[in-house]
């Protein structure tokens, strides 16, 4: 890569960020590989890599942001010019950024099976595999498979002194099986990931055959009349859930901005029972969501959100954490060099409880199991998201498979409405998050099975 | 841009059967507003070439966002070939010119940052005047582009395109309620911006969200606001009439050319020639002149619309709507989908529900079985009707159902057609019946 070996980097960094005439300056340099194969129906319709190199300045002058990003990165002074003289058109009260570490450090990524390594023809031959196990597994209609991966290397700088280089690999892969009988359409699939290890993709031959075979099964599948029902929530959905309904609305510049949710989302307050914990964090090692440095270089973290049932934290940028004086979390994060950092999420989850799945099925009279999604979606107190699977709970036992299962809720009922938390925690790797124009970003969800009262479904 | 896309093709050629290089260099300007005051001003300049090769018979791709390193980026594509799917393309051989599409304004590439927060500022102010309580979100964005394509067969097109784009979120917080509402509005010219039309919207909704009103688990009768329409029917629809889907027979319209569907007074187009419309272009992003394609007629299916590679597959023409990002092969996608309206009135459409629901805004209908022509979304932002007359928000409250019944029989089709967000055209749409599911 270009910026391989490229010692006098740091020097042009350096130099760009003297006299200035800002309150604080930072200047980060991208470069990234990517390499993505599709395939649809039993065709391979892309193979593609990408090289992108670029970079960002953001600058702050009283309180105010100046942000700007670009590829040529000859000219760091001019960038740095302009991003400062945006920060000055912006009147703001001014901040003291939450104090972070001067740091000096250089990260490498490193994988088990590492995607670097290893050969597009390997790549495809490998997805090829799964691609065609689909069709072998049950009558399908068609199928897709995405892989991508990507390598990323950042060299950050800012004028406290901190000077970061850090590697950052990831790896997405998708397989959908889609089912049609007559006008009817049905889907499922299997979504993996890591931080560039191919091997996640070892050994899923059970899984995706059960994929296609679930995509038939749904066609005959009933639909439930819409309505509030008591569900047990898988560890996938329920990572979803925990992601969706309640990681959004611990992100403090949402928080900061509104008073009136400043006041809802005051710390202290109490959201569910004793043994809800929740937790997020990038320095929860070995998922999608960890790394070392946020893109503000504040070493990575990890944060209650709810200990005990009650509201102990909330995911901080350096400005939020600084605005609302309360410790700063290191979850600033762009997606790539064309954004600025916004507080996400990286690593999120609810810590396991004692209650065993048989237990929790046994417990109840009529109900729903709802598994895995397709996606969800929240706007502060409201969060909707999809099952991709579903059963009826009759006097304490799975029966009939359910289609069309979709949930929504308020967040804070619903969390008050967590009967039992499942001692089965498993995490989700795949997909990623949206925020604003910044998707998909590598996140990780994970949450033990978890019963839940009146939880609205939406009929189909 | 030209030299450097020259380059590569000329590299590229001597050992590709074919090759294409499309080149876009984009300036983006984001003035963000949070919490009703200035929040941030962005300067955003990206650039990159995306190469797509033919070598025996199979399709390479590579891109690059660096200028300086045309050998790196042939490269790429040469070796992506060796393992890349059979081609299907019909090589374009046009040189496209634009239309008169007026797709570039230079009142909006100067636009200065002041003028920018000003218009920002002016809306959240009015929608302020209106309560203590309300917090206003806001973006004003500007744009320019230059995309250019070239191919080894002669094709070629470039075309300039500014846009500026207003949005507006309006948030209020009662108690444990939230509400949320947002409009938008864009447009290649800064004369055509309603920045007055997206206040007075968000106004009106506020003052109907004021009361909150019950609503029962029911079918009940539906209207959908075209923001409505676009949020929770549209994506089904547009996936089952994407010409990759309906070759694969993953969409329930595959093989059903001609039948009718829909309710007789359902059509719908996509027009990739609106002029002055952000999603408007000369030709798309391989080099095939835009068009308007009748997609539903009268209730029945007309047409798919194609990319060159799916239409090779499928033995038939590209529709001109190979879209396509910097990092990534075209792909069938839409310019403008444009429902036609039809005759009824709003008032007439409620006045004619004794109990019922009006959907503005829905969130998470996308996530189900889009394929399938599922939808079932949070009503985000909707209105109980009694009597003909809104008379409150529903909370706590989905709607769901199947598009392809939804929009079999229509009580009504909306007189006006609207443009959301610059993105779609839609009139009002009446559904008798629909699955309400509340708390």
């Amino acid at each position: 890569m270009a910026l391989e070996g490229k010692h006098g980097m740091r020097d042009l960094l350096q130099d760009a960020l003297r006299g200035h005439r800002a309150d604080y300056v930072e200047i980060r340099i991208e470069e990234a590989e990517t390499t993505a194969i599709r395939f649809r129906g039993r065709e391979l319709e892309e193979v593609g890599r990408s090289r992108s190199l670029g970079g960002n300045v953001r600058a702050l002058v009283r309180g105010g942001w100046g942000f700007a990003s670009f590829n040529d990165v000859r000219d760091l002074r001019r960038y740095v010019e302009m991003a400062v003289h945006q920060a000055r058109l912006v009147p703001r009260e001014p901040v003291t950024l939450a104090p972070a570490p001067v740091v000096e450090d250089v990260v490498r990524a490193s994988a088990r099976k590492d995607v670097r390594g290893i050969s597009v023809d390997d790549k495809v031959a490998l997805l090829k595999e799964y691609n065609e196990l689909l069709w072998a597994s049950a009558p399908l209609q068609t199928t897709a498979a995405r892989y991508n991966d990507l390598f990323r290397r950042s060299i950050f700088a800012n004028s406290e002194g901190t000077y970061t280089e850090q590697e950052v690999l990831d790896l997405s892969a998708v397989l959908v099986a889609v089912a049609r009988k007559d006008s009817e359409v049905e889907q499922a699939f299997l979504s993996v990931g890591s931080q560039g290890d191919l091997s996640v993709l070892d050994g899923r031959q059970a899984e995706v055959e059960a994929v296609a075979r679930r995509a038939v099964e749904l066609l005959s599948a009933s639909r439930i009349k819409g309505g509030s029902y008591t569900v047990i929530v898988d560890p996938r959905l329920a990572g979803v859930f925990v992601h969706e309904a309640f990681g959004h609305l611990s992100e403090a510049d949402h928080v900061y901005e509104n008073p009136r949710l400043r006041e809802l989302m005051v710390l202290g307050r109490r959201f569910g029972g004793p043994p809800l914990n929740i937790v997020d964090g990038a320095a929860v090692p070995g998922h999608r969501g960890s790394y070392a440095y946020d893109s503000e270089g504040m070493p990575a973290q990890r944060t209650y959100l709810i200990r005990e049932g009650v509201l102990v934290g909330r995911l901080h940028s350096r400005e939020t954490a600084g605005r609302m004086g309360e410790p700063p979390s290191a979850n600033a994060r762009s997606i790539s060099y064309r954004f600025p950092p916004i507080v996400r999420m990286t690593n999120t989850y609810i810590e396991p409880g004692d209650t065993t799945f048989e237990q929790m099925l046994a417990s109840i009279d009529d109900g729903v199991y709802v598994k895995d999604s397709f996606g969800g979606q929240t706007s502060m107190e409201m969060f909707t998201f999809s099952a991709a699977e579903a059963f009826r709970i009759r006097r304490g036992r799975l029966e009939e498979p359910l289609r069309g299962v979709n949930l929504s809720g308020n967040v804070f009922q619903t969390l008050a409405n967590i009967e039992a938390i499942g001692n089965d925690l498993q995490w989700s790797e795949g997909g990623g998050c949206g925020k604003g124009e910044q998707a998909p970003l590598p996140v990780a969800m994970g949450s033990p099975h978890l019963l839940i009262r009146d939880v609205v479904i939406g009929g189909g | 841009m030209q030299d450097i896309a020259e380059q590569v093709l000329a590299l590229a050629s001597r050992s590709a059967t074919w090759a294409e290089v499309y080149a876009a260099r984009e300036e983006e300007t984001p003035v963000s507003f949070k919490a009703n005051r200035l929040h941030s001003i962005e300067t955003r300049e990206a650039r990159g070439l995306a190469l797509r090769v033919v070598v025996e018979g199979r399709i390479g791709f590579a891109s690059s966002s660096q200028l300086d390193e045309p050998e790196l980026l042939v490269r790429d594509a040469l070796a992506t070939a060796r393992f890349g799917p059979a081609s299907a393309l019909a090589y374009p051989t046009q040189q496209v010119q634009d239309p008169g599409l007026g797709l570039y304004d230079q009142r909006i590439a100067d636009l200065s940052a002041d003028t920018m927060v000003q218009i920002g500022q002016q809306m959240i102010d009015r929608v302020r005047a209106h309560g203590e309580d309300i917090l206003c979100d806001a973006d004003v964005r500007k744009s320019t582009g230059t995309v250019l394509l070239l191919n080894s067969s002669g094709g070629q097109g470039t075309y300039c395109q500014t846009v500026v784009w207003l949005g507006l979120n309006a948030n209020r917080v009662r108690g444990t309620d939230i509400l949320d509402i947002w409009e938008e509005d864009a447009s290649c010219h800064l004369a055509a911006i309603d920045a007055e039309g997206v206040v007075r919207t968000v106004l009106e909704k506020l003052d109907l969200a004021e009361e909150i009103a019950p609503i029962r688990t029911a079918s009940l009768p539906v209207i959908f606001t075209p923001k409505g329409v676009y949020m929770t029917l549209l994506a089904p629809l547009q996936a089952a009439l994407n010409g990759k889907l309906v070759l694969q027979g993953a969409s329930p319209l595959a093989g059903r050319l001609g039948e009718r569907v829909f309710d007789p007074g359902f059509s719908v187009f996509d027009d990739g020639r609106v002029p002055g419309q952000p999603t408007s272009a000369p030709m798309d992003g391989e080099g095939v002149p835009t068009r308007r394609t009748a997609l539903v007629q009268e209730g029945s299916v007309s047409a798919f619309y194609y990319d060159l590679q799916t239409a090779g597959l499928a033995g038939t023409e590209s529709t001109g709507n190979g879209q396509r990002g910097l990092t990534s092969l075209p792909s069938p996608a839409t310019h403008a989908l444009r429902i036609v309206p039809g005759t009824a009135s709003y008032e007439a459409m409620l006045s004619d529900i004794s109990e019922g629901l009006l959907v503005d805004q829905t969130m998470g209908a996308w996530a189900g079985n889009v394929l399938g022509g599922q939808f079932s979304g949070n009503v985000h932002l909707g209105f109980r009707i009694e009597k003909g007359r809104l008379v409150g928000r529903v909370k706590d409250t989905m709607v769901a159902g199947n598009v392809f019944e939804a929009l079999a029989h229509l009580a009504g089709i909306g007189d006006r057609a609207h443009w959301v967000g610059g993105r779609a055209e839609i009139p009002y749409l009446y559904i008798p019946s629909l699955a309400v599911s509340a708390r």
